[in-house]
């Protein structure tokens, strides 16, 4: 995780630079989403859910990152480097490379994607994998965003992860392996700071299930949380 | 709850709220600047600048100061020491030198809004004709003979300068008296002023373009309607926005969240103050300096009429209130009957504070300061549809005039039962650009065919004229329809540069709307000045029949936040060349969904409002969201010329260079 931290940490160096009023200057955003601490059975686990990007208002170099340390073990590590091109006034077409580096063996896929806002405004990143052995991995990430005030944010999600391929090492079975529906409640305090609180449903299903109770995990999992939400 | 969804003014009227501006003499709660003869009571008070400077030679110095206008010490952009700029009153029919010394950092520069000159007096760095600005430690002359009067301002054409305080009021004393009488003068310069650094403003508009917005709709609205209006109607009024993906409260992209809005350079709290006595008559002579604010302006309790628009005298127009887009002047004459004061109250478009003045007999005396108006929703014409399908506003009021039909003219949404729609009924029309994705199909029934020009009797109005398509999008209409003015819109042509990821929106049915005084102002019980009240008060100076038609679309990206004009920025556009001599009209369709300040140098825009005999002279021109409005310019000085949005944050892409040859 420091690893990741510190290449985001590199790409955000550029900073703003504003070449004497051309209307599409160098930016970067860094956008932590979801920094958590999760209260699941018996344990706690610390999420992190991140990416950043530089570039111009059409082509950006995007970073996107994904961690779980449960128990003070890194269980889960993805990172994502991709170039971002919009195609449509709310759509971006993403292309890189994905990797794996948690759980052991690591994984590296192609990563193609479309990340935008949809009708009716769902934030929606939808990502197609394909693996060195063949494995492809579809995943689809869509969050809405509902203003009880102009600060009070109630935001829900739904993540579903589907696989081509069984990858037992990892206990990936193939068809629909899992979902999570979140519902985070935000305050920003300003635009850029909100400290959240949620809650989290996971389900795993097929043969991802069972090679979970094998491992005597939980199929299902509900779990609570609070976090921050940070971006500049 | 109540607080999020109308967030108060920072800091409003705190009258207790101690604030200064530090080495700065910007009106003053004192200062009555009488700038009129007679006016005995400014005379007696301590005249706290902003420095009135008269005459026909000038030496301005660029440079920057401490100011604090939010408690909190910042380094703004002064000309003289002075946020604003000192007034510079100079007479019809002298010639004008200004020595500008630039002593900032980086390369500055002064345009003279509204004047006319010639193009290397324009002062647009790399545009007008042989200047590239002032650089650092250097002097730049400016000479012109003075050819016209009235109210206008000076501001940078460099950077964010203007953001950060380079704006100041220009006042040229006619050379024949005005045809209307006054006994005291008072600029009102209103502007905006942000603690942060416009490069970081932008950043954040870049990045979030709702930043600043802090009066979107929420649960508790939801709520309302649903309660008043049931869930099918609730649904419909919301169903379309919330498909394309647009916020009805998009109204300023920069709002009161970050800005503190000056009168004469003073705050809300602290308030500039003129003086009269009862039944004097005060001209006021607002100048909108704002680098991205819309303003509201009312005096309650008091009529305005409203004697000049953009310094150029029209037949006077009595109201209760007027909007004012960036740039924009208004002179306005009142007759205050009562020994009390009056608050000059200017909200920004976006409901999220206001500047204030105070009119009053003794400086002791205050007035109350209204409520701001309630958050107003866009409505389906600010999106470009058709509002004669019952949107609210009232297209009964138009002048009968402005719906003749020449013969075989189809009005548009007449001949499509598509266009009459129900409340909140997506419109068919509206183009989206779900059509040109591969996904498709998420908005059914969407067929665009019955737009396309080559088919159908929706062509009849335009007879014969031809369209070329230029090739950065630019549309010519060679000929021109037997009368250029008539204002039923006929259909509209988007050009293939509007489709792309930097347009997110097409108006499909644009209607002409100058009797609208626009959104928030519609029905609000006050007399609201709007384009179809103005009428010069000469006759149009040339009275040619255009030559050719130039439309021009107004384009944009929210979200990206990326601004232009027929789908091009400006750095990826080329110029538009006009033959010197030449008379043009240009039609302007906003494909977006924010008023834009449209400002053409160097050259005036004779307005349609709907007596081609009586054409006001305009430099800058409102184009309402999803409307379009026509102008035409006598195109008689040589040069290069800046046309642009007047909005600081949209200029740099929603911009087109002019050369006349």
């Amino acid at each position: 995780m420091k690893n990741i931290i510190a290449v985001m940490m590199f790409v955000g160096l550029p900073s703003t630079a504003m070449a004497g009023g051309a209307d599409d200057p160098l930016l970067y955003k860094v956008m932590i989403d979801k920094l958590e601490l999760r209260n699941t059975s018996g344990s706690n686990a610390l999420v992190l859910d991140a990416d950043a990007w530089i570039g111009y208002d059409l082509d950006k170099f995007w970073i996107k990152t994904d961690v779980e340390r449960v128990n003070g073990n890194t269980e889960e590590a993805e990172v994502q480097f991709l170039y971002s091109r919009a195609i449509a006034p709310f759509w971006d077409f993403q292309a890189g490379w994905r990797h794996d580096i948690k759980p052991k063996p690591t994984r590296d896929y192609l990563a193609l994607g479309f990340k935008g806002l949809s009708p009716y405004q769902f934030e929606v990143d939808a990502g197609l994998f394909i693996g060195e052995s063949g494995q492809v991995n579809v995943r689809l990430n869509a969050e809405y965003e509902y203003l009880l005030t102009q600060k009070w944010i109630l935001s829900p999600e739904i993540e579903v992860n589907a696989f081509s391929e069984d990858d037992a090492q990892l206990g990936i079975g193939s068809g629909l392996s899992d979902m999570e529906l979140g519902l985070r409640l935000r305050y920003e305090v300003r635009r850029e700071f909100a400290p959240y609180i949620g809650v989290n449903w996971a389900r795993k299903f097929g043969q991802t299930a069972d090679f979970a109770k094998a491992g005597g995990e939980d199929s299902s999992d509900v779990q609570i949380m609070a976090g921050l939400r940070i971006w500049f | 709850m109540n607080d999020n969804n109308r967030p108060k003014y920072k800091g409003s009227v705190m009258l207790t709220r101690r604030r200064f501006v530090q080495g700065l003499a910007m009106g003053g709660a004192f200062a009555g600047m009488g700038l009129g003869s007679g006016s005995v009571l400014a005379a007696a008070l301590k005249q706290q600048g902003p420095q009135t400077l008269r005459g026909t030679d000038f030496n301005l110095t660029i440079g920057q100061q401490a100011v604090n206008f939010t408690g909190t010490p910042r380094i703004g952009t002064t000309v003289n020491g002075s946020l604003p700029a000192p007034t510079l009153r100079w007479r019809e029919g002298d010639i004008v030198t200004l020595r500008v010394t630039n002593l900032l950092p980086e390369t500055s520069s002064i345009h003279w809004h509204g004047i006319i000159l010639p193009s290397a007096m324009d002062g647009v760095p790399g545009i007008a004709n042989g200047f590239t600005g002032i650089k650092p430690g250097e002097t730049f002359t400016y000479q012109f003979p003075v050819t016209q009067s009235g109210t206008y301002w000076y501001h940078s054409h460099s950077g964010f300068q203007e953001q950060t305080g380079l704006y100041g009021p220009i006042i040229i004393d006619p050379r024949d008296p005005d045809p209307f009488t006054y006994d005291r003068d008072y600029v009102v310069m209103l502007s905006d002023w942000t603690d942060e650094d416009p490069t970081d403003v932008y950043a954040k508009l870049k990045k979030l373009s709702h930043y600043y917005n802090f009066n979107e709709r929420t649960h508790q609205e939801l709520m309302e309607d649903l309660k008043e209006k049931g869930l099918t109607a609730t649904w419909n009024d919301r169903k379309m926005w919330s498909q394309m993906r647009m916020s009805q409260r998009d109204f300023s992209d920069v709002t009161g969240q970050t800005y503190t809005f000056l009168t004469n350079g003073q705050t809300p709290a602290d308030g500039w103050t003129g003086l009269f006595r009862k039944g004097e008559k005060v001209r006021l002579r607002f100048i909108n300096g704002s680098a991205m604010t819309f303003f509201d302006v009312r005096i309650p309790g008091l009529k305005m009429t409203v004697v000049a628009a953009d310094g150029q005298n029209i037949e006077p127009v009595t109201v209760d209130e007027f909007r004012m887009g960036v740039a924009e002047t208004y002179d306005v004459i009142v007759e205050p009957k009562d020994d009390q004061a009056y608050t000059i109250f200017a909200q920004d478009i976006a409901r999220s504070g206001f500047a204030r003045g105070t009119l009053t007999p003794d400086i002791a005396l205050t007035a109350a300061v209204p409520e701001i108006d309630p958050v107003p929703n866009l409505e389906h014409g600010d999106m470009g549809m058709n509002m004669m399908g019952g949107s609210g506003h009232d297209m009964g009021s138009m002048n009968g005039g402005q719906h003749q039909m020449p013969s075989g003219t189809v009005m548009p949404g007449m001949d499509h039962s598509q266009h009459q729609m129900g409340s909140g009924q997506m419109m068919p029309g509206m183009k989206n650009e779900e059509q040109q994705m591969p996904a498709g199909g998420m908005m059914p029934g969407m067929d665009h065919s019955q737009h396309d020009m080559s088919g159908g009797n929706m062509m009849s109005g335009m007879g014969q004229d031809q369209h070329q398509m230029m090739a950065d999008g630019r549309m010519e209409i060679k000929t021109l329809k037997s009368n250029p003015s008539d204002f039923t819109a006929g259909p509209v042509n988007h050009a293939p540069t509007e489709y792309g990821p930097q347009v997110d929106m097409r108006s499909e049915d644009p209607q002409y709307r100058l009797d609208d005084p626009g959104v928030g102002l519609r029905n609000n019980g006050r007399r609201v000045l709007t384009y179809s009240d103005l009428r010069n008060l000469r006759t149009t100076y040339d009275h040619r029949d255009p030559d050719r038609e130039l439309e021009l679309h107004l384009t944009g990206n929210m979200g990206r936040y990326m601004w232009s004009i027929n789908g091009v920025k400006h750095s990826d556009a080329e110029p538009l060349r006009w033959r010197l001599g030449e008379r043009i009209r240009i039609t302007f369709v906003n494909d977006t969904m924010m008023n834009h300040p449209m400002h053409l140098h160097g050259m005036w825009s004779d307005l349609e409002t709907g007596d081609n005999n009586y054409l006001p002279r305009k430099h800058t021109v409102i184009v309402q969201p999803g409307a379009r409005i026509s102008y035409r310019v006598t195109v008689d000085a040589e040069g290069g010329w800046a046309y642009h949005c007047h909005l600081l944050y949209h200029m740099l892409g929603m911009f087109r260079t002019v050369i006349v040859s």
